[in-house]
């Protein structure tokens, strides 16, 4: 029991919680299925979800990276799975739907290798001695060996390689026994076992899938003094040239004290990592690239104005778009458009012209989209934009609020600190103009 | 009411000032449907049988027949599509007010714009169909994860509490997963189980059921997964907003980690806390032991 509890205290601060991506149907003689779309079964008390039974083999680890909990000059209680009470643990809490499967990960026993064995044992025990059908997330040691990593890739649903910091530099300050290269070899090996497994596949019906729900990693986030530019640029690669399905990022908590590190008493930049987490989606699901987001000039989001607002705003040319003729791709772009919500228009819009009202019932924030459509050629009728107007409308006090530390100096509107997102002086009128025509 | 009448009227429907009942089963409203058609009227309201009624109006007792049910069953995929027959049917398990009517209506303007209004998604009917099978899904989906079977020897059984009628609409999830179990899901709501064996399921009524006790290998696991919920949360990061908003309180009760029958978390913790006191810490491989001794004398 104590065990357990310590070993999932020292795996909270891993994010990655999802079980998406394997579609794997039940099997007689086998429990369990994974779901592609990920199922929830819990949610901790910080609100974040709780899929997988998520733990580590041990805490006790040779390495010393300064952010890290577990690490070696860090003065916690170290305790130790075996593979049997890993396997065990997991179809106990499966049988009993606590969970979508398992997330294993470890600190480095003795060596990389030596690490991946222990993590190899308890997953072949778990697919082929209790034939366990469900999810698993394994963590790879960077610096195992090829093969072992191979041999653990056929045995699990997903493989994580934590890149942990942003760039190269804060890696050598923060996480000295890590490097770059050691980090990225396993995610290319990763990358280059799952294309080739899928032309396997179709070779042969029967050959095993490596890592079918694919790769991803987590970054953290605040602990170093990297931007939100250079993040979302290394994202962006990673998604392009790791074929990437994820990427995590966490908001440092301090957990040590470390003349390197923000003070323990930093709270967590909650707010940040919510802003990146919405870049991401931007990346991934609306066809945005890193660089219309952020730039050189402008490195970090704005904290009042999501990325989405912002790049509007800022692009005022490109609007207002006509609801009922506007390509799928650019109502993806509209501040208040969803996915679900541009693909219901286009359904919507095959069987009757849309007007406000229509676009309200399909689900569309017009609050913040109002500034930025015509519906039949006209605006929102006595819709007025003025500076004041746009911005409230489009900053979301409430819904911002869990991420707000609590006591923060009030922010105001013509605040330096996010003057970037203000449209440049005369823009308002032109802009004006262009929603009224 | 205004667009039924104009709807009604081009198709030479009468609006009457009728109530329908019918005895509460699906194929008891698809009846509905049929009396609607042959008389050509559209009935101000439709109750089920043992349903409050609230207006006075005059009530007209709907039989439910086999064969007329199937012949408008038949005829939706046909005349509309394959796609309104399923919102058709998950809007019948869904709990929005006057389901009936609303499907009713649905079908009156599918029967009239066949395939389109599939697509007609801003349309007030079409829409709060539509709203109120999302609700259901979001429900059932939710449910893929809530339910949290109690194991009793060679069975487990989970009770749950929902708003809709889901047990259809997870029943293929837990099926296809634990091929190998007997289990029971039971809705305590609207009184029915999910039953399942080793090659045969079932959704039968079943009403007033209580769970047994649970054993000591059972009370352990509750233990540890509530051990492990606890341990999970950052607390620099507790956001209670937002854990009930993705996971509302009224599916608490049922969830062991966080109301279940094992008990407040704060008595988990104290007993846990008695128990170290006691003796070593239990490992794991232990209660293994001790989950194979119950096994065998049960």
């Amino acid at each position: 029991m104590e065990k357990l509890e310590i070993l999932t205290a020292s795996a909270k601060y891993d994010v990655a919680c999802t079980s998406s991506g394997s579609d794997r149907k039940g099997q007689a003689g086998s429990l369990g299925s994974t779901a592609a779309m990920g199922i929830c079964h819990s949610f901790a008390a910080d609100g974040r979800c709780i899929s997988l039974l998520k733990v580590l083999m041990t805490n006790a680890c040779v390495y010393d990276c300064a952010y890290c909990v577990n690490r070696k000059s860090n003065p916690v209680r170290r305790a130790a799975f075996t593979p049997e009470e890993i396997a065990d643990l997991t179809m106990q809490f499966y049988r009993r739907n606590y969970i979508e499967g398992l997330f294993l990960s470890s600190g480095i026993m003795r060596n990389p290798d030596y690490t991946t064995e222990q993590l190899i044992s308890a997953l072949e025990l778990l697919r082929n001695v209790y034939h366990f059908n469900g999810y698993i997330h394994v963590k790879a040691i960077p610096g195992a060996d090829d093969v072992l990593l191979s041999r653990l890739g056929l045995l699990a649903d997903r493989m994580s390689v934590n890149i942990e910091l942003p760039s190269q530099e804060s890696l050598g300050i923060l996480a000295p026994d890590k490097s770059k290269i050691s980090i990225l070899k396993p995610m290319g090996l990763i990358k280059d076992k799952i294309k080739e497994n899928s032309s396997d596949i179709v070779k042969y019906n029967h050959a095993p899938r490596f890592a079918p729900a694919g790769q991803s990693t987590q970054m953290i986030i605040g602990a170093s003094p990297d931007t939100d530019y250079q993040i979302l640029n290394l994202t962006e690669g990673l998604y392009r040239k790791y074929s990437l399905k994820r990427v995590f990022y966490s908001a440092y908590t301090p957990v040590i004290e470390d003349s390197l590190l923000p003070s323990l008493d930093t709270k967590p930049p909650l707010l940040r990592e919510h802003r990146l987490y919405q870049a991401d989606w931007l990346l991934r699901f609306y066809g945005f690239q890193a660089n219309e987001l952020l730039d050189e000039a402008v490195p970090n989001f704005n904290p009042l104005l999501d990325p989405k607002c912002s790049w509007a705003v800022n692009h005022r040319e490109q609007f207002p778009v006509e609801i009922n003729r506007a390509p799928y791709e650019m109502l993806l772009r509209v501040p208040g458009i969803g996915v679900r919500s541009a693909q219901r228009i286009v359904k919507a819009r095959r069987a009757a012209t849309l007007d406000f009202h229509a676009l309200k019932k399909l689900g569309v924030v017009l609050k913040r989209a109002q500034f930025f459509i015509t519906c039949k050629g006209k605006p929102l009728e006595g819709l007025k934009v003025s500076e004041h107007t746009l911005l409230r409308s489009l900053m979301s006090g409430q819904q911002l609020a869990p991420y707000q530390p609590a006591q923060v100096e009030q922010l105001t509107l013509f605040d330096d600190h996010y003057a970037a997102a203000l449209p440049a002086a005369g823009g308002w009128a032109e802009f004006k103009k262009g929603a009224e025509a | 009411m205004g667009g039924i009448q104009e709807r009604g009227g081009s198709l030479m429907f009468k609006p009457s000032a009728l109530a329908y009942t019918y005895d509460g089963s699906f194929e008891g409203l698809l009846c509905c449907v049929f009396e609607s058609y042959t008389w050509k009227e559209i009935p101000l309201a439709v109750h089920s049988e043992g349903e409050e009624q609230g207006l006075l109006l005059e009530s007209k007792w709907i039989e439910t027949d086999k064969h007329k049910a199937e012949r408008v069953l038949k005829s939706i995929p046909l005349r509309i599509s394959p796609e309104a027959e399923e919102l058709v049917r998950l809007g019948f398990w869904s709990n929005t007010p006057e389901k009936e009517l609303l499907l009713l209506n649905f079908l009156y303007l599918g029967f009239k714009h066949g395939r389109k209004v599939m697509n007609m998604l801003a349309d007030d009917t079409v829409h709060a169909l539509q709203k109120a099978v999302q609700q259901l899904r979001r429900e059932g989906h939710l449910y893929l994860g809530f339910v949290r079977f109690s194991v009793y020897g060679p069975v487990m059984a989970a009770v749950i509490e929902p708003q809709g009628y889901i047990l259809p609409v997870i029943q293929e999830h837990f099926c296809d997963r634990f091929q190998g179990e007997s289990f029971m899901i039971y809705d305590q709501t609207h009184e029915v189980a999910l039953i399942h064996e080793p090659g045969r399921e079932a959704i039968i009524p079943l009403s007033g059921w209580t769970p047994p006790e649970p054993d000591e290998a059972e009370e352990a696991y509750r233990r540890l997964w509530t051990g492990f919920y606890h341990a999970i949360g950052i607390k620099e990061r507790r956001n209670e907003r937002l854990r009930s908003s993705l996971m509302p309180k009224r599916y608490w009760k049922h969830m062991v980690e966080m109301n279940g029958s094992n008990g407040v978390p704060a008595l988990a913790a104290a007993q846990r806390k008695k128990a170290l006191q006691q003796e070593p810490p239990e490992s794991i491989g232990s209660l293994r032991a001790s989950l194979r001794q119950t096994n065998t004398h049960t």
